[in-house]
């Protein structure tokens, strides 16, 4: 049987850690994803999905339990070999778009790539530029990330994601921010790089128009999941 | 993006572009603080120099004489003293014991430069029914000259002295009513009389100098001072004038002659000089602490603005390391680009300073020092500078917890 892209066994997450205000959010997920899975993720505000998610991308360590990232159990890894398997197996998407205001829209998607070899060459170049026209968004590329509408954002968002030509792309409600239009266009886009390449999503959105597209839907609700 | 540069440079380069009013306003107030600092160290250097110039005019860096004579107390049982009133004794003219020799062993110690010896004591100028005291120099030219530029500071005739010739200050030719050519008669206590001709008047800047001090030839001195081969001090130059009071300890233990270096000889105005660095060193400690707090609250505010930024870079696989080395490099820019601005800037205000600045005579107030060092110098310590203020900025960036920083 084939690896999990993602698995989780027992993940807790507690803040305020043997103080007397000590509350935990998630209460022992456990949770499977496969390669080429696109799953929703939906639940009330405040129910742990951006934990669950925080502790999924690496960027937060669960109180208990394990996580595996295609195979790799992370406990015990260190900051940089975090920072490491965070870069090379995971993209990000986010809800604010959040890209680098300093840099172009080919450039912010350059970026992971620049950070990884530490200088930029005519093949980073060419695979950023790919990505870019994957997302329709060429005669863009040398625009300022400011100057780019929320959608166009969003779309550079994901192309920065795919950059790494990550296992996993976990996006923290990507399209909460924009117009209906806009957002199934977001959607469509994710949708399209995850048949053609194979990514795993862990998408989450309070829109139930868009869940019902995902493979597969899990509700968080008090920091348990239950399938949908 | 250049291809050449690396990521650091990169991002630190985009974020120090993007916030360029910050940028600005910060690189303004670094080119401030180290324009004042290479204004104030090109003008003290200038004036200390001018000042140790015109005190090393007319001295020796280090000048030997004998050891000072002195009464030895009688003592009954080689214990008791028998006299209660020791009287000191006078300081006769003396000459210095086996001088060649010690000529000979100042001459080779390395920080020694030039060595001259000198037969020098009071004597009567005399001319017509008027006289005046002088301090009676005879020196050996080839070797003095390079010691004191005497030549230099003619304001008539010349200083080629023969046997029968008399250089002479300004102010005693004034007394006396001398110009070159004329003569005059030399008269000494031990008996020495004898008449020369005013070849040269010299101006040292200096009353006294130019009132007291003549020059003959050495031979002519020995003569008239009644030391036939003797000579009264030995003057010596050395290669770093700051050593001279160490070289002279140095000296007056391996030949057992009293070395005197010009510091001694000028406490008061080396005094003075230390003090001038030390005020200079104070204000450029605390410009430069005034320009580290500078570079280090704008970037304690570009960690906060990017905190974001940071979070997301950090999230897409950039090391701490590298947000580290981010803000770091933007300290050290910062102070570069702001050391370069303002040493233009403060060359121009000394260059500016020294054009105006004038003695009462007309002479410059000051050498106008400007060395390529002091330029390397500001660069690199306030590079420096803008790197030790970065570290507490790009340290918290660091260690932005990524989730913390996203969500803002």
């Amino acid at each position: 049987m084939a690896e999990s892209v993602v698995r989780l066994e027992g993940i807790r997450k507690a803040y305020n850690v043997g103080t007397p205000v000590e509350f935990e959010v998630l209460h022992g997920i456990d949770l499977a994803l496969e390669r080429g899975e696109f799953c929703a993720v939906m639940g009330p505000s405040g129910s742990g999905k951006s934990t669950l998610l925080n502790i999924v991308g690496l960027l937060d360590r669960a109180t208990s339990g394990r996580l595996f990232i295609q195979g790799q159990e992370t406990s015990g890894l260190d900051d940089a070999r975090l920072t490491h398997l965070r870069g090379h197996s995971i993209g990000f998407v986010f809800q604010y778009h959040y890209l680098i205001s300093a840099f172009t829209a080919l450039e912010n998607i350059i970026l992971p790539l620049l950070a990884e070899h530490e200088f930029v060459n005519a093949e980073i170049r060419r695979r950023a530029a790919t990505l870019l026209d994957s997302v329709g968004l060429t005669p863009w590329s040398e625009h300022l990330a400011n100057n780019l509408s929320g959608g166009q954002q969003q779309r550079v968002a994901i192309a920065r994601a795919m950059v790494m030509d990550p296992a996993l792309v976990l996006a923290d409600e990507p399209t909460g921010n924009l117009d209906s239009k806009s957002a199934d266009e977001v959607f469509d886009l994710m949708r399209k790089v995850n048949r053609e390449r194979g990514t795993a999503f862990l998408f989450v959105t309070h829109n139930l128009h868009l869940a019902q597209r995902c493979d597969r839907v899990i509700q968080v609700i008090d920091g348990r999941i239950q399938d949908g | 993006m250049k291809d050449w540069l690396p990521f650091e440079w990169i991002v630190g380069l985009r974020f120090l572009r993007e916030g360029r009013m910050q940028t600005l306003f910060i690189v303004g107030g670094i080119s401030v603080g180290v324009a004042v600092i290479v204004f104030m160290s090109a003008l003290l250097a200038g004036m200390q120099a001018n000042f140790i110039r015109r005190v090393l005019n007319t001295q020796a860096h280090i000048v030997l004489v004998p050891k000072p004579e002195a009464t030895r107390a009688l003592r009954r049982d080689g214990s008791e003293i028998e006299a209660a009133i020791i009287q000191q004794p006078t300081q006769r003219i003396r000459a210095i014991d086996q001088w060649q020799k010690i000529m000979e062993t100042v001459g080779n110690m390395r920080d020694v430069v030039e060595i001259s010896p000198m037969a020098s004591g009071s004597a009567l100028a005399v001319r017509g029914e008027v006289s005046r005291a002088i301090n009676l120099a005879g020196i050996d030219t080839g070797k003095y000259y390079r010691i004191v530029k005497l030549p230099d500071n003619l304001v008539l005739g010349h200083a080629r002295l023969g046997g029968t010739d008399i250089v002479i200050g300004k102010e005693l030719a004034s007394d006396l009513g001398l110009t070159v050519g004329d003569k005059l008669r030399i008269g000494t206590a031990a008996g020495g009389d004898a008449i020369q001709t005013v070849i040269g008047i010299f101006d040292v800047g200096n009353r006294g100098a130019n009132q007291r001090n003549t020059y003959v030839t050495l031979r002519t001195a020995q003569s008239l001072l009644g030391m036939t081969g003797g000579v009264t001090s030995i003057d010596v130059t050395v290669k770093d004038i700051y050593a001279a009071e160490d070289i002279a300890r140095r000296i007056g233990m391996l030949t057992g002659v009293e070395a005197d270096s010009w510091i001694q000889n000028n406490a008061q105005f080396f005094a003075a000089v230390q003090a001038q660095t030390t005020a200079n060193i104070s204000i450029r400690f605390f410009v430069g602490l005034s320009v580290a707090f500078g570079i280090a609250s704008v970037l304690v505010v570009s960690v906060v603005q990017r905190s974001k930024e940071i979070g997301i870079l950090r999230a897409t696989g950039t090391t701490r390391g590298q947000i580290l080395r981010v803000f770091l490099l933007q300290g050290a820019i910062l102070g570069l680009i702001g050391s370069g601005v303002g040493s233009a800037a403060g060359a121009f205000a000394i260059s500016l300073w020294h054009s105006y600045a004038r003695n009462a005579d007309g002479t410059p107030m000051f050498l106008l020092v400007i060395e390529p060092a002091l330029f390397i110098a500001s660069a690199v310590l306030a590079t420096i500078t803008g790197l030790l203020a970065a570290v507490a900025p790009a340290v918290r960036a660091s260690r932005l917890d990524p989730v913390v920083a996203i969500r803002g």
